[in-house]
């Protein structure tokens, strides 16, 4: 029998594929201290997969991601898949998609954006190309390909 | 105002943030307006199509020739202006974000031109009014009314963009109208001489971009050998604010100068453009030779800054330049 490194949640979301070495900063995405008390958290590092090689695997406990976090999600780990587990079943699986405009997932790096300021405004960024990807602040025009340093 | 999905079939009631905002058609259509423009500039001939306008001054960073000529465009369209020329006295200093200060100002008056030191202010201000927005300089981001007159000027000199060898001096890095002018001049086909000193070449990213529109573009250090073949000498000023620390600035202060001596070898039909104040970089001696184009340069900021008020504002039958 194969043995289980993680057991199986209940009601929750999964998230499965994440690049190597990165199940942390998924992580911080997820924000472990807004969820329920009786949530268990899993993480499991470095798991051998066929697809990838090796992988990082998040699981969390009674919460599913909104929409804010699986685009930040898909800047950093854009191979993850994201399972929404009810009743111990797969309700829903899909890859995370970067949508054309991320909004107030990043910060822009350029500190002179009027979007840094004590403005009534979330940043904007385009996608301006895929693979890798690249975004451009729509207010500033400044580039960003490091999204892990920018997370707001 | 925002940004309309209706095809763009005229500049009327637009924001003109970037020089990309503007297709090469509508740009030619201002340059054409603003040659027309130049007698009713002048003074010499009086139009007012802007008669029942109000336009906004909202300059919340230091600027003299570009208010001034903002100002004078509007006036001598016939129209009327506000101006918040200090913002050490405006609401902004008691804390009012610029979002609230812009949709209070699109209240009062038809279109507002602003000059922010913050990178993407028009941007923002665009969203937050319901009349046109004129960037007139973000920090160091765009400056499309710039790129205007200086494409007005080159082409007031020689008929035409196309095919001119455009030399840009001096901080092709932070100086980001240098990359709007550039950006521009690949438009029309003309070709691009880049001059720096090391530190301050043109970004991966821009030059890339230039690659990508198929413009020949050459960089050459020396300045004399820059100049030799050039129908344009465009020499920017390295600006102080725009650097990230003192002493990369100190390191390229003064290292370029145009005087006669280095015009010794120019066409005689080579003109000196800079989008001024100028620092030292262009010789007091330069002014009284045919080269010197700067100062009409400046001039024609009002005839260019016309033609695009009255393309935003005027109704049509009350147009001149178009």
């Amino acid at each position: 029998m194969r043995e289980l490194k993680i057991t199986p949640i209940k009601n929750g979301t999964v998230i499965d594929h994440i690049a190597n070495g990165l199940a942390l900063e998924v992580l911080r995405i997820v924000g472990i201290q807004s969820l329920d008390k009786d949530s268990t958290v899993s993480v499991a590092l470095h798991v051998r997969s066929g697809k990838l090689g090796w992988k990082d695997i998040v699981k969390v406990e009674n919460m599913e991601l909104s929409a804010r976090k699986v685009n930040a999600i898909a800047l950093i780990a854009p191979t993850a898949t994201i399972s929404i587990i009810r009743e111990f079943k797969v309700r829903e699986k899909r890859p995370v998609d970067l949508p054309e405009r991320i909004v107030g997932v990043l910060r822009c790096p350029n500190l002179n954006c009027i979007s840094n300021q004590a403005e009534p405004v979330e940043s904007e960024f385009e996608v301006a190309q895929r693979r890798p990807v690249v975004l451009v602040c729509v207010f500033c025009e400044r580039s960003v390909d490091d999204f892990l340093h920018h997370l707001g | 105002m925002g940004t309309s999905l209706a095809p763009r079939m005229s500049l009327h009631g637009r924001d003109v943030i970037s020089i990309r905002d503007l297709t090469r058609p509508e740009i030619e259509t201002l340059l054409l307006s603003a040659r027309r423009m130049i007698p009713y500039a002048e003074g010499k001939k009086v139009t007012h199509p802007l008669a029942d306008k109000i336009v906004a001054m909202a300059f919340f960073e230091p600027s003299t020739r570009t208010r001034l000529s903002f100002e004078s465009a509007t006036l001598r369209l016939g129209g009327q202006c506000i101006t918040v020329a200090d913002p050490a006295v405006s609401s902004i200093r008691k804390g009012e974000s610029l979002s609230d200060t812009i949709r209070m100002m699109s209240g009062y008056a038809d279109a507002i031109v602003l000059r922010h030191p913050n990178e993407g202010s028009a941007r923002l201000a665009a969203r937050a009014s319901d009349r046109p927005i004129i960037n007139a300089g973000d920090g160091a981001g765009q400056h499309p009314t710039q790129t205007l007159l200086d494409l007005a000027t080159m082409q007031e000199a020689f008929g035409t963009l196309s095919g001119l060898r455009v030399v840009l001096l001096g901080d092709l890095k932070y100086g980001r109208t240098v990359h709007s002018l550039a950006y521009a001049l690949a438009l029309f086909g003309a070709e691009l001489v880049l001059s720096s000193p090391p530190s301050l070449r043109l970004p991966e990213e821009v030059r890339d971009q230039l690659d990508h529109m198929g413009v020949k573009v050459e960089e050459e250090s020396q300045l004399s050998r820059a100049v030799r073949d050039a129908d344009v000498l465009y020499v920017t000023r390295i600006q102080k604010e725009r650097f990230p620390d003192e002493g990369e600035y100190l390191k390229v202060a003064g290292s370029y100068r145009i005087d006669n001596s280095v015009l010794a070898g120019a066409k005689s039909r080579m003109i000196v453009l800079h989008p001024l104040p100028r620092a030292g970089e262009i010789a007091s001696e330069v002014d009284a030779t045919p080269h010197a184009a700067y100062f009409r340069q400046a001039f024609l900021a009002v005839p260019v800054r016309m033609a695009l008020l009255e393309a935003l504002l005027a109704s049509p039958k009350s147009k001149k330049g178009g």
